[in-house]
């Protein structure tokens, strides 16, 4: 018995982790995430169905270091192509065709490059995988039924929890306040 | 084209040409929908086909590991024949797909984004086709892998001074990469279609295809410098790419073959033939997916306007090379263009010629080049054209080098002709498999050239206008 009704306290103590508000159009969520980034919120997200020019200042984002990866990422193809190149065909094993040098850069040139491109698309890809936590296929916002719109032709905003002083009623008020329908709490078994 | 102004904001004309009549969810439900329903009878006819023909494909193959390559017309001087005709061909075709995907996004060519899907599509399978060419045609396929710079028990490495080796480098680069650029152009969608699974398998299955994407800014933010990334230096690739495939042959001493022009006509001749394949394939897609509405005539136009400029790149090209044959004075390469011309292979020549450099020029036409028979009978004809053109440097100039006594004559067999026809059934097998379950056309890019995308648009916004200003802030 005792054992049972400890299930059923597991079960409905669904924590409340952070709340979500739809917007009308692309407007009204770019005034809306301006307003949240003055209000002083940092964790919330703006979730669209694709991407909006000028929503990283609007939310006070910080520009993408992507960027720095995929120099590094290029840098090390570069060199590591230069290097293996080098390596295979004037150190480990020299092998004498029409009595060419062993030591050509010339002749490396093009799989240089093409590694130089290949380990920066890489940087590109997974850095983005990264930077953005991907994959991740479960996220609080999923147990909304109404976010399926943020792929189709829904505009949201998602306030997430962060530990100190996170107040449902005041952020809700605060999202209706700023033209947000159909608030709703997101919740985590 | 007329600029609106709405106080002192600018609003950018209406492009109702390049989307007609559609919103947000008209766009996701017309492209989605087609993964949606059951296939029709008409798509398991035409897959039926292109799957047989793949089969034939791969059977001939098979037949060509256990008995080698005697069985095609390669012979002593023409040691390349149809299978390197082919790669050409197949790399070539690819290269439309990153042009529309990568280049025009470079010079923010909106009406790309219709068809940049499809045509990154086509890439890849047009890449596989390729990469099945030189593999094949190694004779023997099963020590591939020494092309690669694997350690091995013999101590050996690949020769990093040979262009073939080049090709291998950059035409495995190009499929990795344009796979990448393809997947990752995706995942918006595939989150589209996971959010609109009824079914447990579908949502299982997109779901995992889409990493769990939240259209969350934060995750557009890095997303949308990833695409500007990719696509920057998948323009450099793609024009490498045809560039190396060039050096294949301008690296080799042969009169017809050694000459500096081959990696800018290369590429030219990439993207010319390239873009008829998108035109063929696109034309039968609008009309049997019905998404007439989302490939407008405008941007068959605008194709067509690529394909005229490309016709005569290709064709000063050609006109450049007998140039330079009789000004250098060079009796041999003399020799290699005349013989192209009025020699054993001039049928090849004269198809070419007509095909890639008469035909386009319908082109100038407006009437003719909006008119979707005419300009799907003519990108047929374009692909044939650009077949012969790499035939016609393939063959020709091996056939006749320079000693008559080492001359030849190159005739295909049955399995030439065979494995060309079946590379076709693969390339199509594919390319409907891809129609059919996955989004054709790039929706959350559409829904960003969609007049309403643009936060300044009147449409249901002027409550907040006046806060527009200090958004930026």
């Amino acid at each position: 018995m005792m054992e049972l009704s400890q299930m059923t306290v597991t079960k409905t103590s669904a924590r409340t982790v952070g709340v979500l508000a739809e917007f009308a159009d692309v407007g009204s969520l770019l005034t809306a995430a301006a307003k949240m980034r003055d209000k002083g919120y940092k964790n919330f997200d703006c979730h669209s169905p694709f991407a909006i020019h000028g929503m990283d200042s609007a939310m006070g984002a910080k520009r993408s270091p992507l960027g720095w990866i995929v120099g590094i990422a290029a840098i090390i193809g570069g060199s590591g192509a230069l290097l293996m190149q080098w390596w295979m065909s004037a150190v480990d094993y020299p092998i004498i065709i029409s009595g060419k040098a062993f030591n050509s850069f010339q002749a490396w040139v093009p799989i240089t490059f093409e590694l130089t491109i290949l380990l920066s698309a890489f940087g590109a890809v997974f850095g983005m995988l990264a930077l953005s936590g991907l994959p991740r296929l479960y996220h609080a916002v999923f147990s909304s039924d109404r976010f399926a719109k943020a792929t189709d032709d829904g505009f949201f905003i998602s306030v997430e929890e962060d530990g100190d002083g996170f107040n449902v009623e005041e952020v809700t008020r605060f999202l209706e306040s700023i033209g947000g329908k159909n608030v709703e709490t997101l919740t985590e078994a | 084209m007329t600029i609106k102004t709405l106080g002192d904001v600018k609003i950018p004309p209406v492009d109702e040409i390049l989307v007609v009549g559609a919103t947000y969810s008209s766009i996701t439900e017309s492209v989605s929908s087609i993964t949606e329903a059951k296939p029709t009878r008409n798509w398991y006819l035409v897959f039926c086909m292109a799957a047989s023909v793949m089969l034939l494909l791969f059977s001939l193959i098979g037949y060509l590991f256990w008995e080698g390559i005697g069985i095609w017309g390669n012979n002593n001087p023409v040691a390349w024949g149809w299978p390197i005709v082919n790669f050409v061909f197949w790399v070539g075709i690819g290269h439309a797909g990153t042009l529309i995907s990568a280049i025009l996004f470079l010079f923010r060519q909106r009406w790309r984004t219709s068809i940049n899907r499809s045509a990154e599509a086509m890439t890849i399978f047009a890449v596989i086709c390729a990469l099945m060419f030189p593999t094949i045609h190694v004779g023997r396929v099963w020590v591939i892998y020494w092309t690669l710079p694997i350690p091995n028990q013999m101590g050996l490495w690949p020769n990093f001074r040979s262009p073939l080796l080049w090709d291998v480098f950059a035409v495995s680069t190009y499929f990795i990469v344009s796979l990448m650029f393809w997947y990752v152009g995706m995942i918006p969608d595939l989150a589209t279609l996971r959010d609109r699974a009824k079914k447990r398998l579908r949502k299982i299955i997109f779901g995992v295809l889409s990493l769990g994407w939240r259209g969350g800014a934060k995750q557009w933010k890095h997303y949308e410098l990833s695409y500007l990334i990719l696509a920057g230096i998948a323009t450099p690739l793609v024009l490498s790419v045809h560039s190396v495939v060039s050096f294949d042959f301008a690296v080799a001493q042969l009169p017809g073959w050694h000459t500096t022009i081959f990696p800018p006509y290369f590429v030219a001749g990439a993207i010319f033939s390239g873009f008829a394949m998108v035109m063929t394939l696109l034309i039968i897609a609008r009309k049997v997916l019905g998404l007439k509405h989302l490939v407008t005539i405008r941007h068959l136009e605008n194709m067509n306007k690529i394909i005229l400029t490309t016709s005569m790149m290709v064709g000063y090209a050609y006109a450049c090379e007998f140039f330079i044959a009789w000004y250098s004075g060079n009796d041999y390469e003399s020799f290699a263009f005349l013989n192209r011309a009025f020699g054993p292979y001039a049928w090849a020549y004269w198809i070419m010629i007509s095909c890639n450099v008469v035909v386009p020029q319908i082109f100038w036409s407006k009437k003719l080049r909006t008119s979707v028979p005419v300009m799907f009978v003519a990108s047929l004809l374009i692909n044939v054209g650009m077949w012969f053109e790499r035939f016609v440097i393939v063959v020709s100039s091996l056939a006749n080098d320079f000693l008559p006594s080492s001359w030849g004559y190159f005739r295909p067999t049955i399995f030439d002709l065979g494995i060309l026809f079946g590379s076709f059934g693969l390339f199509l097998t594919m390319f409907l498999l891809f129609a059919k379950f996955l989004p054709i056309v790039a929706m959350s890019e559409v829904k960003g050239v969609l007049p309403e995308a643009n936060p300044h648009h009147p449409s249901g916004h002027s409550p907040h206008r006046e806060s527009v200003g200090s958004i930026t802030g």
